[in-house]
Parts: structure tokens; sequence; C-alpha cells
């Protein structure tokens, strides 16, 4: 398939990345040549062949359902962030 | 252990893995250095020995971490101007076990950007050159940790491989590097690339140092639901017969001297008795399209936490938490990043789901049905590491699909959750390092270490 300007900015919409100007026409040949190499799976026959999407060998692992002490505490967490007001994050208007 | 018996002092080998480190500065191994307590810490296992208490295992080694790996002694970036300012307050488990036996970290080596990359060139900090050849590259995306130990910096370092990451630039550089079974080693702490094919392993000069980090790093960590009880400990070395060498990949794909170096290490394991089979593997040439759509999809699904709220870096002056993300995200990833994340979306995307996403995981089902056979007509498989010795800086950094054909020979393995040892295979007319890569069946990682010492003479 062809990858236009257009599906570009549909991406970057889905990956929730502010394309600059610049950034559009590199990226639209490198998923395009990226795209190409990827569809020469079309030549494989996946007839009746189950996906695997994880390759761990066990099933279920259960633990007790109880609380276990925590590697990081609320304030070293919330030192993380570049604003906190109050005990939580801060973040530009929402709506 | 040299510490215990006092023949040398945990400070002064810390002292001079800095030295060698700012030696070779120019090299760019380190994102960042952890001087301060790396010595306090050497000073601490000297004071316990001088009081007769028993230290551990790695007591006094100075080691480097890959800038992946969590832990409160200094900032983790992953390789990311993202990251840029994250001291995480938590610590990797492998990095834990590690220093329960008394390991010292001295820094953080260079990577590209989480850990997207082959070359090290990602790295938002620059590129790591290669050990060999100062105008060629480091290999990665571990570039910095396998660069660290062929220079005599460190004794070992930590390294992540999600599709090559460790093995390759092991082998630009001439030195072992391991890729665990999948689920040998815990994930948890470390930045989270595509989930189903992570594995935390290890750079290291000799097969006796990574069997001493394996035996000290398996094992099932509650806080990663993927590992394995320890088998690693229990395992029986395996009696080996048959090694086996994929048709396929001796072919002009791959650079002349590295299927010579092939060739001289299975002559050299017939004159040992072993038995050389070759074994066709049809659907390998298929591997890393498959891997170039599963793992771009689990990394567009990691890298989605990266929105600059809770941590790391924040674009500023947005108008709206909308904008804060978009341009959080534009401005903290690096370019492979985006590509990355991008394509994961389309080939996740409605329309596309069923032709690339689902298509991948039944080509990985075959892909790992194919190994189960090879694994029934050899014991371990050897094969190169990568189509080539290290390529020049600036070679393929503008070309992604020419970077990603570095991981051809790397990539099937992750998918199939079985564990891989780059080996040193000598050098090329030119000087550089040639490695290759002994492969066996799930849960066999002692067993390959063991058999390895077989081809080092």
């Amino acid at each position: 398939m062809e990858i236009k300007r257009e599906d570009i900015i549909h991406l970057a919409g889905l990956s929730n990345i502010s394309l600059e100007e610049g950034e559009i026409e590199g990226l639209t040949k490198d998923l395009q040549s990226i795209i190409r190499y990827i569809s020469q799976l079309d030549e494989l026959n996946t007839d009746d062949v189950e996906p695997t999407y994880q390759v761990f060998e066990m099933e279920n692992v259960w633990r007790e359902d109880e609380v276990l002490p925590q590697d990081a505490s609320r304030e070293e967490l919330l030192a993380l962030t570049k604003e906190e007001k109050d005990n939580q994050i801060k973040v530009p208007k929402v709506l | 252990m040299r510490i215990a018996s006092k023949e040398v002092s945990a400070v002064s080998l810390v002292k001079e893995a800095l030295r060698k480190a700012h030696e070779f500065e120019d090299y760019h191994v380190f994102i960042s250095m952890n001087e301060e307590a790396a010595l306090a810490q050497a000073a601490e296992i000297d004071a316990k020995i001088a009081r007769g208490e028993k230290v551990g295992r790695l007591a006094g080694v100075p080691f480097a971490l890959k800038d992946n790996y969590l832990s409160p002694d200094g900032e983790t970036t992953a390789g990311a101007h993202m990251l840029q300012g994250l001291t995480s307050p938590i610590t990797a488990t492998v990095v834990e076990k590690l220093k329960a036996e008394g390991a010292i970290a001295i820094g953080r080596t260079n990577m590209d950007a989480f850990a997207h990359g082959s070359s090290t060139e990602n790295s938002y900090f620059g590129p790591t050159l290669n050990s060999a050849d100062r105008e060629r590259v480091a290999g990665g995306s571990s570039g910095g940790s396998a660069v660290a130990v062929a220079l005599g910096i460190v004794e070992f370092a930590t390294g992540s491989d999600t599709g090559g990451s460790i093995r390759q630039p092991a082998s630009f550089n001439g030195i072992y590097g391991l890729k665990p079974t999948y689920g040998a080693t815990s994930r948890y702490g470390v930045v989270a690339m595509a989930s189903s094919t992570d594995c935390m392993g290890f750079f290291t000069k000799t097969p006796e140092d990574m069997d001493l980090l394996m035996s000290i790093t398996a094992g099932q960590d509650p806080k990663d639901l993927t590992t394995l009880p320890d088998y690693y400990n229990s395992s029986e070395v395996k009696k080996v017969k048959r090694v086996g060498i994929i048709k396929d990949f001796d072919n002009e794909v791959v650079d002349a001297d590295i299927r010579k170096a092939l060739k001289e290490k299975c002559e050299l394991l017939e004159s040992k008795g072993y038995e050389i089979v070759k074994i066709e593997m049809p659907t390998l040439k298929y591997a890393l399209a498959v891997y170039y759509i599963i793992q771009p999809a689990e990394v567009a699904s990691n890298l989605s936490r990266y929105d600059g709220v809770r941590y790391g870096f924040r674009s500023k002056d947005s108008k709206d938490l909308d904008g804060l993300y978009e341009n959080t995200r534009d401005e903290g990833f690096m370019p492979e990043n985006k590509r990355r994340i991008m394509i994961g979306n389309f080939v996740l995307s409605s329309g596309f789901y069923d032709a690339y996403f689902l298509k991948a995981a039944k080509a990985r089902t075959l892909i790992i049905k194919e190994y189960e056979k090879a694994f029934s007509e050899c014991d371990f498989i050897l094969t190169p590491v990568s189509p080539n010795p290290a390529f020049r800086l600036g070679e393929k950094v503008d070309d992604p699909v020419a970077m990603y054909l570095e991981d051809l020979m790397s990539v099937s393995l992750n998918l199939a959750g079985v564990p891989g040892l780059a080996i040193p295979a000598g050098k090329n007319a030119a000087g550089l390092p040639i490695g290759l890569q002994l492969v066996g069946p799930r849960r066999s990682d002692k067993s390959l270490i063991e058999f390895s010492k077989e081809l080092a003479k």
C-alpha cells in the first residue's frame, strides 16, 4: 500500500505526537519503506495457524490477594513531576 | 575472590575502573557516572572484610549499568531526552541482586533512546564509538555496555536484548553477550520496550563470569509475573553431540569473513568429535518482518505512558492537556522512537490489524515450531549474530530498513523465547571483531554457556 501525507498525520494523531511540518515528508518516506519491507509476510501461508502473543511457558501465576509493601512512596513519586500543588500533579487545563 | 583474600582492595579496584572510564572518555561509553557512591560502597566492603564479615560473590567488582535499569543512585534516561531528570525511587530486581552480592555500579552506559536501534547512534546523547575502531559504531542498542567491557573499564555490564541488543554489540566488540531464555531474569525496573521479547542479560569477557552472573540473577521475581522459577542453578549440563548450522544463513547476505569464522568453528568442533548438521529453517527469513510488526506494536503500547505528566521531560507552554501530551512526545522522542510508535499504531489500527499484527502473531507460531523441530535434529545451533562486522558511523542512520537488517539473524530468538550467547570468533583483516551466536532450546542457558568453552579453543 502507498503511504500518503494524510496517513502520517492520522498516525501521528493516534500516537499523540504533534509533528512539525518538516518531519512529515521524511516520515512518509521512512514508513513507506518499512511497510514495504514488512509486507513481505504476505507470501507466507499462515492458514490454520494459531497466533502466539507471548512465549512465557506458565499460565495463571497466582498470588495471595494482599497489599504488599510498595517500592516507592506517594511523596517520592510526586517529587518526580514537574509541577505539584496540594499533593496533586498539576497540568494545563483539560477542557 | 581476590578482594575477600585481601589481595586487592575494593576501593583500589573501583578507583582503577574510574580512572579507565576517564581515560576512554572519547568513546562516549557513559551517560552518567556514579563516582562518589561507588567509592563509598567500595570503602564499606573493605571495612566489612577488615572486620572479618562475610561479603558477597561480587564483592567490590565494578560494573556498568545500561541506562535503562532503574536505581536511585542516578538518573535513568534510557538514552532519551524524554526521561532526563528522572531519578527513580525504584531499583530493578537484577540490580538489587547484583548489589546484594557486593557489585558496584560505577556509571550508566549509553544506548539508543528507549533501546530503539542497532548502533547507539539513536541516543539523545550522541553515539558510542567501537572499541576496535573509533570510526565505527559500537552496535546497539546496548553499545555503551559492550564497549565498557571490551575496553576493560569494568568486569561486566548489564544489557537488555529485545531483538539483538546484547548479542550484536557484543559481537561488534569481541566479547560475550547473553540473551537468556525469556523469563529467566526479571524485567522489573527496566524501562520496557517490547514486553513479549525483552530479556535482561550481560556482557562479560569469559563464559565463567557469565555463568556466575546468571547464577546470581536468574529466578522467579514476585514483581515480574513472567519470570520462571530458578531452573538455572539446578540445570544439569547437557551432553552435546550435534551442532546445527542454518543453510539459509550461509549465503552472500553474510560477510565473507563471518562465514569463514563460522566454517572454522565448525571444523574445530568436528575435530573435537562433534557432529555438524545442516538444518533447514525456511520461515526464519520472515522473522525480521514479523519482529518489525510485533515489536513496534508493543513499543507503541509501552511508550504511550510517556506524556510529560508524572516524570521526566515536560514540554513548556502548552495551552491544554492534549497539547502537553503531543508537544512533550514530539520534543521528547527521537525520530526512531516516533517511527516505531507510528508503525506500531499502524499495524494495530482497524483495517490493518489482521493483515499485519495477527498475521505476524501467526508467523511467530511457525517460527517457534521451526525451532522445536531444529532442536529435535541438533542440540545447539551456531549462526552469525549479524550479517556484517561493525559498520561506519553514519552509514545506516538515515535508512531505517538498512538498520533493521542488522537484526536479521538475532530477532528470531526473541520471538521464540530461546536463549542465545554471542561469542568472540576472531577478527577480520581490518582488525574488527567477529562474533557468532550459540542458540539453544528454552532453559538451556547454563549448558549453552558451558558449551561455549569448547569454541574458545
